[in-house]
């Protein structure tokens, strides 16, 4: 559904993206990892034509950017920072959406609903809070029902309840059978909407894998922060026995994360009997 | 969504945005003032109303265009696409099954036709003054000052749009309209008046490098609307009119069609090369 083949992309001095290639077949899920600056939005603008590439990209069949107009009907897309015409309320910006596309009539007012904002229809897009516009840029991203779904950083502006309505929303997506490409830096993110994961660095694919294997394969370290009740000095020597790097941390321990077996700990504790009442896990380095 | 279906959407919009733009308020209702009060006083200091009121209002008028008219098209066509580039909104434009023509193409028109809306309302304003003071056997003559009115703004629009499509920023391409503008309106007219007093250029010359600025262009084809002659213009008049014959009006509308055709041209050149973001 997806074919990419060297693809580069230099703005101005910069070499953003330099000889990318990767697929992503009808009905498959594919994340872009990294860090910011790592081309992923980049990567986006370039699928879309909006920015100038070499290389080759085709887009359900069609070759971009020559034959850019026949090959966006077939791709919706989600921006990181999203820009909208701030007059227009919510509805109005989706009919003019949805005209551009050929969209069936009705077709506006069922994906307002569908993505929970059917009672905010006549407000002004300005005046939506961060989720609510997030949603609307989903839906609009739906106009005309199309096959592939570009969706770049889709909840970084979000909290954290937002964040899971909007992963839950694109994740039933996933299950009806989009085809998908994410940018993201948030692993649980990438659990959750990939079946695969690119990683990407300095505009460079790094690594490819499985979505649950990224945690192993990026080897980030993180740290446990457990409030434990019990002799603080007999846990920490059990953990150490078990081969992690653990200390004594105020009221509680602080243990070396292990990718990809960051339970182990908490589940070794509990066995020898210690009280575990709270655990906050630390990433970076 | 075929082609001319899109390029009629965006137009839509563009009519929509810029009735709703204080810019463009400002703009066709201080053109709109001016004239009504341009023709007031004129028919007032005619005294013998009729024809000769209207010659002094029509004078008044093209005056008014050729300072305002270009400084309207010219702005408004520098900040229509690097607007929306700024605003993010072009991104999200072209990220739907469009082509950048079709987008450019559409907002042309559009902003075409708001101009043209805020034009014919203040020659209309005049024209009922007009009318009043006897001046309505004028009327072909005066449809003919509108129309070049007309050409004149579509031409600096689409200069606008060539500033809009290089430009990163707004404020840069607002700044770049302003001075094409000055250079325009007052720089041009005063380095032909240098330039062939001091290298005594010939008269054919001297009257194709005026009509090469389309600020000069719609000025003497105005005269030639109001007094059916460019004897005014004195010896490079005359030439015109022995050499052209008829075909002056023409010729200078034609000038006018060259600069709305070659910079939108050259626009659609540099908007379909350019990154969007």
């Amino acid at each position: 559904m997806i074919r990419v083949e060297g693809l580069s992309v230099r703005l101005g001095q910069a070499q953003v993206v330099d000889g990318l290639d990767f697929a992503v077949s009808a009905g498959e899920s594919l994340a872009l990892w990294g860090q910011n600056g790592a081309g992923k939005t980049t990567v986006i603008r370039a699928l879309l034509g909006l920015v100038p590439f070499s290389g080759q990209v085709v887009l359900a069949g069609h070759q971009m950017p020559g034959e850019g107009r026949a090959a966006r009907a077939h791709v919706g897309y989600v921006p990181q920072q999203l820009a909208y015409y701030e007059d227009m309320s919510a509805l109005g910006l989706l009919r003019y959406l949805a005209a551009l596309r050929a969209a069936p009539h009705g077709e506006p007012q069922a994906l307002l609903a569908q993505v929970g904002l059917a009672d905010h229809s006549a407000k002004a897009v300005g005046a939506l809070s961060g989720g609510m516009k997030q949603r609307l840029a989903l839906a609009a991203a739906l106009l005309g029902d199309p096959p592939i779904l570009l969706l770049d950083e889709p909840t970084a502006s979000l909290d954290a309840g937002a964040r899971s309505e909007l992963t839950a929303l694109i994740a039933g997506l996933r299950a009806a059978g989009k085809t998908l490409l994410v940018t993201t830096h948030r692993l649980a993110e990438v659990s959750a909407l990939a079946d695969r994961v690119l990683v990407m660095e300095g505009g460079r694919v790094r690594a490819s894998c499985g979505a649950q294997e990224l945690e192993a394969v990026l080897g980030l370290p993180a740290r446990l922060h457990l409030r434990a009740s019990g002799d603080m000095n007999q846990a920490v020597a059990l953990l150490r026995a078990e081969g992690f790097t653990a200390q004594v941390n105020g009221r509680g321990l602080q243990v070396e994360a292990v990718p990809g077996r960051r339970a182990a700990p908490v589940v070794l504790l509990l066995a020898a009997g210690f009280a575990v009442d709270d655990i906050q896990i630390e990433e970076g380095p | 969504m075929t082609p001319l279906g899109v390029v009629r959407l965006v137009a839509r919009k563009e009519v929509r945005d810029a009735l709703r733009s204080r810019w463009f308020q400002l703009y066709a209702a201080g053109f709109a003032i001016l004239a009504l009060a341009l023709s007031r006083l004129s028919l007032g200091e005619a005294t013998g109303g009729g024809l000769a009121g209207f010659g002094r209002t029509a004078a008044s008028l093209v005056n008014l265009v050729l300072l305002t008219v270009p400084l309207m098209g010219l702005t408004l066509g520098a900040g229509s696409l690097a607007g929306e580039r700024e605003r993010g909104t072009l991104a999200t434009l072209l990220a739907q099954p469009v082509t950048r023509t079709e987008v450019l193409v559409g907002k042309y028109l559009g902003l075409g036709l708001a101009l043209g809306a805020a034009l014919a309302a203040g020659f209309g304003l005049a024209a009922v003054f007009i009318a009043l003071g006897g001046g309505g056997a004028a009327a072909g003559a005066y449809g003919l000052l509108l129309g070049l009115a007309l050409l004149l703004a579509l031409a600096m629009l689409a200069l606008g749009l060539v500033i809009s499509a290089a430009a990163r920023r707004t404020t840069a391409a607002t700044g770049a309209a302003l001075f094409t503008w000055l250079g325009l309106v007052f720089l041009g007219d005063l380095g032909l008046m240098g330039t062939a007093l001091t290298m005594r250029l010939p008269v054919a010359t001297l009257l194709l490098l005026a009509v090469l600025n389309p600020i000069e262009a719609y000025r003497i084809a105005a005269i030639q609307a109001i007094t059916g002659s460019v004897d005014v213009l004195g010896p490079a008049g005359a030439y015109a009119a022995r050499t052209l014959g008829d075909a002056l009006m023409p010729a200078l509308a034609g000038m006018l069609v060259l600069w709305t055709v070659v910079p939108l041209s050259v626009a659609l050149l540099i908007f379909n090369r350019r990154s969007i973001v």
